[in-house]
């Protein structure tokens, strides 16, 4: 690992341009969508002919760095000091655009997250350039340089291709969970350029004072990766509980399930309830009315079971099971124990 | 507490179709709507003005009959309203969109600066989540976004504490005002409007603002302004044909753990 302090930084040429990728973290943690981020800037960079650089701001994070590199990192800009510690938007903002009018990339990617996001919009307006929000794939016009970021947009009813052709750098927040891994090359090395940048605490106007974790248990909807759904076919909620349970997931129902009073209205997925994109959406006992397919048809698999094969969720199952869910829930609560452990 | 609250007219996404033949989106199949994490906005600026007295005013950008989610404001007890119509504002990116409202704001802050001033996280039909922290970096104060709570409001030293949505839970954070908040739907309920409320907003008509009210540059605006552009729409890839599994429950049981096991545990990690 060659570390270099930003004063040398004119001997090498290589630190400035490249495809971008902003280092989220918490507290030390990367986000696992750092990591999605160097896979596919490493694609973009191949096109480009351009080296992939990270940015890490934090409090004591150096520890990451391996990591950066083994993922794909050329170059890591690394700002470390106690001001860091949390992400706020002032503080981070202000480091992020130091460093992009210092090394000028040609793209920068980050994380669709809420923190990538509210990092994201403050940044690209301070730049006065473009932004392209939540992208779910990436490509590159190669003759003109130019990144083409697509995304869903009205509800996901269609695709959008969205440029900035003339504004650097060219920016986009990504969909976590969207873009491939690269493997991992242990004890793959790079250039650490060592930033600093002042931060006044006594003019800052936000503190963060604690950051409270959620468990599974007390997961939101819209944040579960694992979500198990019934209806109207399912007569016993807690067979549906318990599935939940072995599988890490949170339950959720159709409006017809909280209609007949099975589960909680804040639980309910569909047009009049929560929009959610979990990994695995398992559908018991739901025959797939549109109003509830909107609200879940942005899941990853779809797990139908249901007593009639042609139902519309049948349809658009990843995997269905014909059965009832009285006999079925049991058979996937003993299955997935065993097979979970 | 004088408060500002942003709002956009949306078409109702959930009823959206697209037309398979030209591709593109057929938006009179749609009705427009309050952009529904705008209403929850306007809800918890009502909510602190009744708690701590003050205005609230509302800012929307759209064509002409924009108007009517601004009157829909004023009936959820909001006070007065502008709305920005102009050709000239006509295919603003977020970035354009954010140096309008911004200029506007100023504008409208001439006479009495705004303590807060609120948005929805994002409308459903771009699902950006840019504008409100455009806007706060024009105006150069701190923004908020993702707020799930208000947890304190300290009017004397100015200072607002809140929850902010993480990924993983929330953080609790405070700052100072003025700031810019952005905010979840569970920040709040939804309350049906009494009757003089219902009667002031259908008498209401916003002041209407054009280009040359604004003291601002028109070649920042709209198409012109924008630094995004969309070079082509196409419809999302179908999903792939189910697949049944057979046998008997047991077996088709056992199937699926077999295809789908390694995903799980993917997912607890």
């Amino acid at each position: 690992m060659q570390i270099i302090e930003s004063s040398d930084i004119r001997k090498i040429t290589a630190v400035h341009g490249g495809v971008w990728v902003f280092a989220e973290q918490q507290e030390g943690r990367l986000n696992s969508v750092t990591l999605e981020l160097l896979g596919a800037a490493k694609k973009l960079s191949e096109a480009l002919g351009a080296t992939v650089n990270t940015v890490l701001i934090g409090d004591d994070v150096r520890h990451l760095l391996p990591t950066l590199f083994a993922y794909g990192a050329d170059i890591v800009y690394l700002m470390d000091a106690p001001a860091f510690h949390y992400y706020r938007t002032e503080t981070f903002s202000k480091a992020g655009k130091y460093l992009i009018d210092k090394y000028k990339p040609e793209i920068l990617l980050i994380g669709a997250t809420t923190t990538g996001r509210d990092l994201a919009g403050a940044v690209a307006t301070a730049l006065n350039t473009g932004l392209t929000a939540d992208c779910t794939s990436l490509d590159i016009d190669t003759e003109k340089r130019i990144l083409l970021a697509s995304r869903p947009a009205f509800g996901g009813n269609i695709m959008a291709t969205i440029i900035c052709p003339d504004h650097r750098p060219q920016m986009a927040t990504v969909r976590p969970r969207v873009m491939q891994l690269s493997d991992a090359i242990p004890g793959r090395t790079g250039i650490v350029v060592n930033e600093t940048f002042a931060i006044d605490e006594q003019s800052l106007r936000t503190r963060v004072i604690k950051i409270v974790k959620e468990t599974a248990e007390n997961m939101k909807l819209e944040d579960a990766r694992i979500i198990v759904s019934g209806g109207r076919g399912v007569q016993d909620f807690r067979l549906l509980s318990e599935l939940s349970v072995v599988l890490g997931g949170v339950v959720a129902g159709s409006r017809a399930a909280v209609e007949k009073g099975l589960i909680d209205p804040a639980h309910q997925v569909g047009q009049t309830g929560q929009t959610v994109r979990p990994k695995i959406y398992f559908a018991v006992g739901i025959s797939g009315a549109i109003q509830h397919i909107v609200g879940m048809q942005g899941a990853d698999r779809i797990i139908a079971v249901n007593t009639d094969p042609a139902c519309a969720m049948m349809k658009l199952a990843t995997y269905g099971i014909t059965g009832d869910a009285a006999e079925v829930l049991p058979e996937l609560i003993r299955e997935f124990k065993y097979a979970l452990c | 507490m004088n408060i500002l609250v942003c709002v956009k007219q949306v078409p109702d996404t959930t009823e959206i179709k697209m037309d398979s033949r030209t591709n593109t989106l057929d938006r009179s199949s749609a009705a427009t709507i309050l952009n529904p994490y705008d209403a929850h906005a306007v809800e918890e600026a009502v909510n602190l003005k009744r708690k701590y007295g003050g205005k609230v005013t509302i800012l929307s950008m759209g064509p002409p009959q924009a108007r009517e989610v601004i009157k829909k404001c004023i009936e959820m007890g909001a006070d007065d309203g502008v709305l920005l119509t102009d050709r000239a504002f006509a295919g603003s990116d977020t970035l354009a969109t954010s140096y309008i409202l911004g200029s506007a704001i100023r504008k409208m802050s001439a006479k009495k600066s705004f303590d807060l001033v609120f948005c929805g996280k994002q409308a459903i039909d771009g699902d950006t989540a840019q504008v409100g922290p455009g806007i706060a970096s024009r105006l150069g104060i701190p923004q908020l976004t993702y707020v799930e709570k208000i947890t304190d409001l300290d009017a004397v030293n100015n200072m607002i504490t809140v929850h902010r949505k993480l990924d993983d839970g929330y953080e609790i954070v405070e700052s100072m005002l003025p700031c810019l908040i952005t905010v979840e739907k569970c920040i709040n309920e939804l309350r049906f409007s009494p009757l003089p409320d219902m009667i002031k907003a259908a008498r209401f008509s916003p002041s209407i603002w054009e280009v040359n009210d604004l003291d601002a540059d028109i070649s920042r605006m709209g198409l012109k302004g924008s630094a995004t552009s969309v070079r082509k729409i196409f419809p999302p890839a179908k999903r792939e044909g189910g697949e049944i599994l057979n046998g008997t429950t047991t077996e088709a049981v056992k199937s699926l753990s077999d295809k789908m096991k390694g995903e799980i545990l993917a997912c607890r990690s």
